[in-house]
């Protein structure tokens, strides 16, 4: 202390005392400053939902009611939480263009903030499914893609095929491929049950699962190289019968053909 | 035959009396001839006639990928094990690491993955198999339409018939050993219509399966049938078959200088020795570059099978696809009494199933009955000149690709948009229909055909030439056929209708004529009656209306 008490008149003391001062403020400030940022995000969340609410008058309202109540021409989407509009907009489902006996998935026409928006306000209006975090679907282990092949193919295989290539419902509804979706999508479709298929919430199949199906859909639709060469849509042998009879016996007519069109000539002697 | 003869004959004198052989191939030669008789076997074979057409190659497609078949069966039975144990997997395939599977789906996904050239010789089995069914298919339309089942053909028809219903049978054996979701999805498919059998049903399939579904018998039992029962009695069909070809010699087309007591074209040796033997190894070479493009039976996609799994696109291949489609459009009824259930669903199908392969197979031996034809017929028949065979072949044709489409239909609903539930109605409906439709418009397409024949061989073909005449008509130009064409278009001889015999004999007492002696003569008259062939023309028409040729 008393080092201290010789210093205080030297000519930095000023500037150190200024420096602690500033240290403290700021300390003060980080202290606080979280409280503050926490009313911000309140802010920001109620501002997400007011922008939500605004796209979904215009976008939305038309089918679903001007509160998301419902109409006869579209569902009430009180409780379907985030998860599902993130899902039905980001895969440009929804807004429908027309309607028909399932909405087909099309171009996106909406920034993912904006979809974020109409979600948050969509959310609001009932506790429901939530939009996934990247770990939640974001496979690391290699063993998930063949645990997720055998729920896959107990789950989801009599509707979407078993390489995900979708298939036929009843009345002209189907189950659409699953090659190119986004792994988010996948998981969101499970949680949601959109349109026609059965939703898998957590408590039927836990996160876990989900996510080693995400694995086996996006390996098998994506990654994977077919080792015998054209899958033909992995479709089954409707396609292989098909390709057989033009491309093996087809050809093979094409060729006796030509055998028999060329034979020898007799000699005139 | 004649071998057998020169073998004894051979033992007492050798056929070859040559002291000194030119060289050491000629001395093996007739060491050969002194034991087995080759010289009078090949005297009698080598310069064997065959005529040149295309469609008579379709049997050789046939027969060639059945030995591709053959040695492609061979190499993968080195590998398979046709055991339903137990195993975990460990292989290289990633997305199958760690999963419970039969060692048949196991030593199937190796023989794709680990064994070397496994995949390709698997993948040329399968499109091998494809093109086998399909070509004999083909092969026995050609000689339906070309009326080449006639006498003294019908016992190799029916040869050629069952080899088909062999292959097909085979062929669903073969896909069922892997063991996959599919293959075992297809045997689920097979026990459910056996239970569907009154009475016996479920004997039948406890003795099969060796107990309930799936038990672990099915696969050793279904590889013993695929590689030895069934291959076995085809072999024998097969050469039975061949034997016969070379009995009856080959069917030609009319043309100038064939007829039925010759047969015009090239010897085997060594033209067709040369074509035939290019061929084998055009198809082979063809499988196998279609085997290495494209995926045939991807069972590690599949998965092994487990019978609470099941994907969508589970069809059977090809030839079995007309079952798939009669069980689909087939609506489920069924008929409980006194506690037991009849499944009529699966049971009415399973019955037409048979009644659709056989309506082809006795054909031939209704056609003879109508016509009452014994003798023999070694010229083909055109299609059109047959208007009726051709009308019902095209009929039984569409039905087939009918119950194709119905055992599709979810693909059709999905890739050309449409309810998968309309193609159901349509398949109903089409079923009964348009078999009939198609029948008459063929029938009535082959009646144009005859009369541009006769057009052609009354007023020439159009050349093209217009003229005008001194007065300002315009007219073109008929130039007359070369004579060979003109007899190939009226080479075929016409059928009369059978008369029943007059209804009173020449004292007027009324005569007895069987009903079935009426329904031949009314057939008969449907086949060849009036408005049911066109008359071709004669040669005085041909030569009143060319006299005066230069008029019109």
């Amino acid at each position: 202390m008393k080092k201290l008490s010789a210093r205080r008149r030297h000519p930095l003391a000023a500037l150190v005392v200024l420096l602690l001062a500033l240290a403290a403020t700021g300390g003060l400030y980080a202290a606080f400053a979280p409280a503050d940022k926490a009313q911000a995000d309140v802010a920001a969340q109620s501002l997400a939902i007011d922008e939500g609410k605004k796209l979904f008058a215009v976008g939305c309202s038309s089918c679903h009611g001007l509160n998301g109540q419902g109409s006869s021409d579209g569902p009430s989407l009180v409780g379907v939480g985030s998860a599902a509009v993130d899902f039905q907009v980001g895969t440009g489902r929804m807004p429908a263009q027309q309607p028909g006996a399932q909405v087909p998935r099309k171009k996106n026409i909406y920034t993912q903030a904006e979809i974020d928006q109409l979600a948050a306000y969509v959310a609001s209006l009932g506790p429901g499914p939530v939009t996934p975090e990247p770990q939640q679907y974001n496979s690391t282990n290699p063993e998930d893609i063949s645990r997720g092949g055998e729920l896959f193919r107990t789950n989801c295989a009599q509707c979407h095929n078993f390489a995900g290539q979708g298939g036929a419902l009843t009345k002209g509804k189907f189950a659409p491929s699953l090659e190119g979706v986004d792994a988010k999508h996948i998981y969101e479709a499970m949680q949601t049950g959109p349109q026609n298929m059965p939703s898998f919430p957590d408590t039927t199949m836990p996160e876990e699962q989900k996510k080693q199906i995400v694995a086996f859909v996006r390996h098998t639709t994506n990654d994977e190289p077919n080792p015998g060469g054209l899958t033909l849509g992995s479709l089954g042998p409707v396609t292989e019968g098909l390709f057989g009879w033009i491309f093996g016996l087809g050809a093979l007519i094409a060729v006796a053909i030509w055998v028999a069109a060329h034979t020898t000539k007799a000699k005139k002697s | 035959m004649s071998s057998a003869s020169s073998t004894t004959t051979g033992a007492a004198k050798p056929s070859s009396t040559r002291a000194n052989p030119a060289n050491k191939w000629e001395a093996a030669a007739d060491w050969t001839d002194g034991r087995v008789g080759i010289y009078s076997l090949a005297k009698a074979n080598l310069r064997k006639i065959f005529p040149d057409h295309w469609s008579f190659m379709l049997g050789e497609i046939c027969l060639y990928t059945f030995i591709i078949i053959i040695l492609t069966g061979v190499y993968l039975t080195l590998f398979f094990k046709p055991s339903m144990a137990e195993v975990v997997y460990n292989g290289s395939y990633v997305p199958l690491k760690g999963i419970g599977m039969s060692e048949a789906y196991a030593s199937t996904v190796d023989i794709s993955f680990e064994i070397r050239g496994g995949l390709l010789i698997r993948q040329i089995h399968h499109w091998a198999a494809l093109v086998f069914v399909a070509a004999m298919l083909v092969h026995m339309m050609r000689v339906f339409f070309t009326g080449a089942f006639r006498k003294p053909r019908e016992i190799n028809w029916v040869f050629g018939f069952l080899l088909l219903v062999l292959g097909m049978f085979d062929g669903f054996f073969g896909y069922s050993l892997p063991d996959d979701l599919l293959s075992g999805t297809g045997i689920r498919f097979m026990e459910g219509a056996i239970l569907a059998v009154p009475l016996i049903g479920t004997y039948v399939q406890m003795f099969l399966f060796g107990g309930e579904f799936p038990g672990h018998d099915i696969v050793p039992r279904f590889f013993t049938i695929h590689v030895l029962l069934i291959p076995g009695i085809m072999l024998g069909l097969l050469v039975a078959h061949l034997i016969l070809v070379f009995y009856h010699k080959h069917t030609q087309w009319a043309g100038p200088g064939k007829t039925e007591k010759n047969v015009v074209g090239m010897p085997l040796m060594p033209v067709y020795m040369a074509k035939a033997g290019g061929f084998f190894f055009l198809v082979f070479g063809l499988i196998a570059a279609v085997s290495a493009i494209a995926t045939i039976n991807p069972i590690w996609a599949y998965g092994p099978y487990r019978p609470d799994q099941v994907s969508t696109d589970a069809q059977p291949d090809w030839y079995m696809g007309f079952s798939e489609g009669l069980i689909r459009v087939m609506p489920g009824w069924e008929i409980s009494l006194w506690g037991h259930t009849l499944n009529l669903g699966v049971f009415v199908p399973l019955m037409i199933f048979p009644l659709v392969l056989v309506a082809i197979a006795v054909y031939p031996f209704i056609e003879g009955w109508i016509t009452g034809d014994k003798r023999e017929h070694h010229i083909l028949d055109r299609p059109r000149n047959a208007p009726v065979r051709t009308g019902l072949g095209a009929a039984w044709i569409s039905l087939y690709l009918v119950l194709l489409i119905g055992g599709g239909n979810d693909l059709f609903a999905t890739h050309l948009h449409l309810s998968i539930n309309s193609i159901t109605y349509f398949v109903r409906v089409g079923f009964f229909v348009v078999p009939v439709v198609v029948f008459f418009i063929t029938k009535r397409w082959c009646l144009g055909l005859q009369r541009r024949d006769k057009e052609k061989v009354l007023h020439g073909r159009e050349t093209g030439v217009i003229k005008r005449l001194p007065h300002g008509e315009f007219v073109e130009v008929h130039a007359q056929l070369p004579q060979q064409d003109l007899y190939k278009l009226t080479a075929h001889e016409q059928n009369q209708p059978i008369e029943l015999p007059a209804q009173t004999d020449e004292n007027g007492v009324a005569r007895k004529s069987g009903a079935l002696a009426r329904t031949r003569a009314r057939l008969s008259r449907g086949f060849y009656g009036e408005g049911n062939q066109i008359p071709k023309p004669t040669a005085e028409e041909h030569n009143e209306i060319t006299s005066g040729h230069d008029h019109h």
